[in-house]
């Protein structure tokens, strides 16, 4: 169902990554700023087992939910041992399932991801598959199990925006009862409006927070692009006309001449 | 007469019983792992007195502590002052411009520029040249200080236990400055270890002048020169308190980016692979500590050498003159 996650209603529709912020401290008072709901860990790269404690101790104390994700995997196999070991440390059936392609983009390798998705959903895992925007892998991945589907907006880390708004408003349009969220190139509070706007159900923003001169403060102002582009699209925009249309009468004055 | 005791012959307990040897005072130092060595985590630095670059990643006050580590460390061991150069590939650049517009100290250089500055870096169209920074050799450095102390007389009791040590009767009259890094975070909730690892590399082939930083929005490198063909390159930055080994994806990211650099990299030999774990608290910056008589100088984190000196002279203060040290704190937030 279309703005539940796996039967959870979520508070934000924001999701916030932890990585690459200057400072712990700092992604706390980030995660403070945004009202996010959902903290996405990458496990392998802050390691396996019990080796991040600390780290992990920062992260459960933010009091949100904690979606581990397989980030730095490239096969199905090498995703699915990460998700085992991301339940063992969160003890979470959640997994944002992350297959990459290519080190070098970082470009889901769908073929592995719904081999993945697949192994992982019949295990009992709930599965958030980062995805791109085309619409036959999102319909195998729900074939696979998945409820959710998370489709980038750009290459992770890039900042580009919507590159293909066209995609995402044709995956809004054939998945009208499947949550969506937009994963990854976000840059700009405006692009998180936008996704809010054409309808997907939340946004995930990592890079566009930590890496900006003043992460809280950007925090902040993605929390309010995506209240503000969830409102505008609940608000029921106007259609868009080729020709303005005035609002006040135009009786009297000389608009025939 | 009073004697101090400092506990810890890293990088900080060193600096700290430096600064009290120059107040006069006269100090002891106990390390139950023995003189500077691998145990240390400040073996296995950089050695870069980089505040203007560290300004990139960090809080201003580190930039304002690190200004007078090249002078103070100047006084006891060889400081190289030939600065530093930042660069990235051309679809990079967008790093190297965030870098520029969160640091000051810097002007900007073109290809030519580079070419002449290091010779050996081709085909970087721009980079950033911080003229007024600095580099030391770790270990040189740790045994510079260990020297100077021994001659001004500082005792060195080694191989035993702090809390063993007080137990044989011995009379601690003065301050007691715990400087043991992360084996401290039993008295010090919220220290935590970031792990980093790091190579030493010898390649005669390449000759470099001061340390390098190459950009990269995943995998940057800093490589540092230590003379007669041989490189530090550090050094990654985990939240990951394992520290048995290096990694073989760190390694890979370590020694592409070392070939990016320059491609004759690929002929170097690989002498040394370090892992440590840098002691930090939540916020990345250091605390000067009092309680219960003792003082903690602690939560260094990547800037040991960059620090120690502003720490080192605050914890002093602190001591003898019961002055405010800027980086104090009653509690940990």
């Amino acid at each position: 169902m279309a703005n539940t996650f796996y039967g959870l209603r979520l508070p934000s529709a924001l999701m916030l990554g932890t990585a690459q912020y200057p400072s712990p401290a700092v992604m706390a008072q980030s995660f403070r700023e945004s009202g996010a709901s959902v903290a996405t860990v990458s496990l392998r790269r802050e390691s396996a087992e019990a080796a991040g404690q600390s780290f992990w101790e920062i992260i459960r104390e933010l009091g949100v939910l904690i979606l581990p994700n397989t980030a730095g995997c490239h096969t199905a196999k090498e995703a699915v041992t990460t998700a085992h070991m991301a339940r063992e440390i969160f003890d979470t059936a959640w997994i944002k399932l992350e297959v990459i392609g290519h080190a070098d983009t970082l470009q889901p390798d769908i073929f592995e991801l719904v081999e993945a998705a697949r192994i992982l959903s019949n295990e009992g895992f709930q599965v958030f598959p980062y995805t791109t925007d085309d619409l036959i892998v999102g319909e195998r991945l729900l074939e696979a199990g998945c409820q959710i589907l998370m489709p980038w907006a750009a290459p992770i880390g890039s900042g580009q925006g919507l590159i293909n708004e066209y995609g995402l408003r044709a995956m809004r349009a054939q998945f009208p009862d499947i949550s969506l969220v937009v994963d990854a190139g976000i840059g700009l509070p405006n692009h998180a409006a936008r996704a809010m706007e054409l309808g997907f159900d939340a946004v995930l923003v990592n890079s566009a927070v930590a890496r900006a001169d003043d992460p809280p403060a950007m925090a902040c102002a993605m929390m309010r692009a995506v209240e503000a582009g969830k409102l505008g699209r609940q608000a029921g925009p106007i259609a868009v006309r080729d020709m303005a249309e005035a609002s006040t009468p135009v009786i009297g004055k000389a608009f025939l001449s | 007469m009073t004697v101090h005791t400092v506990i810890g012959a890293g990088v900080a307990g060193l600096a700290v019983a430096t600064e009290l040897v120059n107040r006069r005072q006269k100090v002891q130092i106990i390390d139950c792992a023995g003189p500077p060595g691998p145990h240390n985590c400040s073996w296995w630095a950089g050695g870069m007195l980089a505040p203007w670059c560290e300004r990139e990643n960090s809080e201003l006050t580190v930039q304002q502590m690190g200004r007078e580590s090249i002078a103070w460390w100047s006084r006891y061991t060889n400081v190289t002052q030939a600065g530093t150069l930042v660069v990235a590939r051309t679809r990079d650049l967008p790093d190297l411009k965030r870098f520029a517009q969160r640091t000051t100290g810097f002007r900007e250089l073109k290809q030519a520029d580079i070419e002449q500055l290091e010779p050996d870096l081709h085909g970087f169209s721009t980079g950033l040249y911080f003229a007024e920074e600095g580099h030391l050799e770790p270990r040189q450095a740790l045994q510079d200080l260990w020297q100077t102390l021994q001659q001004a007389g500082v005792t060195f009791h080694l191989g035993t236990p702090a809390q063993e040590f007080a137990q044989k009767s011995l009379r601690w009259s003065g301050r007691v400055f715990d400087c043991r890094g992360l084996a401290a975070r039993d008295r010090l909730p919220g220290l935590r270890g970031v792990k980093g690892e790091m190579l030493h590399i010898r390649c005669p082939d390449i000759r470099l002048s001061r340390p390098v930083r190459l950009l990269h929005p995943r995998i940057p490198l800093y490589i540092v020169p230590r003379g007669e063909g041989i490189y530090m390159l550090g050094a990654t930055m985990i939240e990951n308190e394992s520290q048995d080994h290096m990694s073989v994806r760190s390694m890979l990211e370590l020694l592409s980016a070392a070939y990016a650099l320059n491609p004759a990299f690929a002929a170097a030999d690989i002498l040394e692979i370090g892992v440590e774990l840098r002691p930090a608290f939540a916020d990345n910056l250091p605390r000067i500590r009092c309680e219960e008589g003792v003082i903690f100088v602690n939560g260094l984190y990547r800037h040991g050498y960059l620090l120690a000196p502003a720490l080192a002279r605050q914890a002093a203060d602190l001591a003898l003159t019961h002055s405010k040290a800027e980086m104090i704190h009653a509690d940990i937030d």
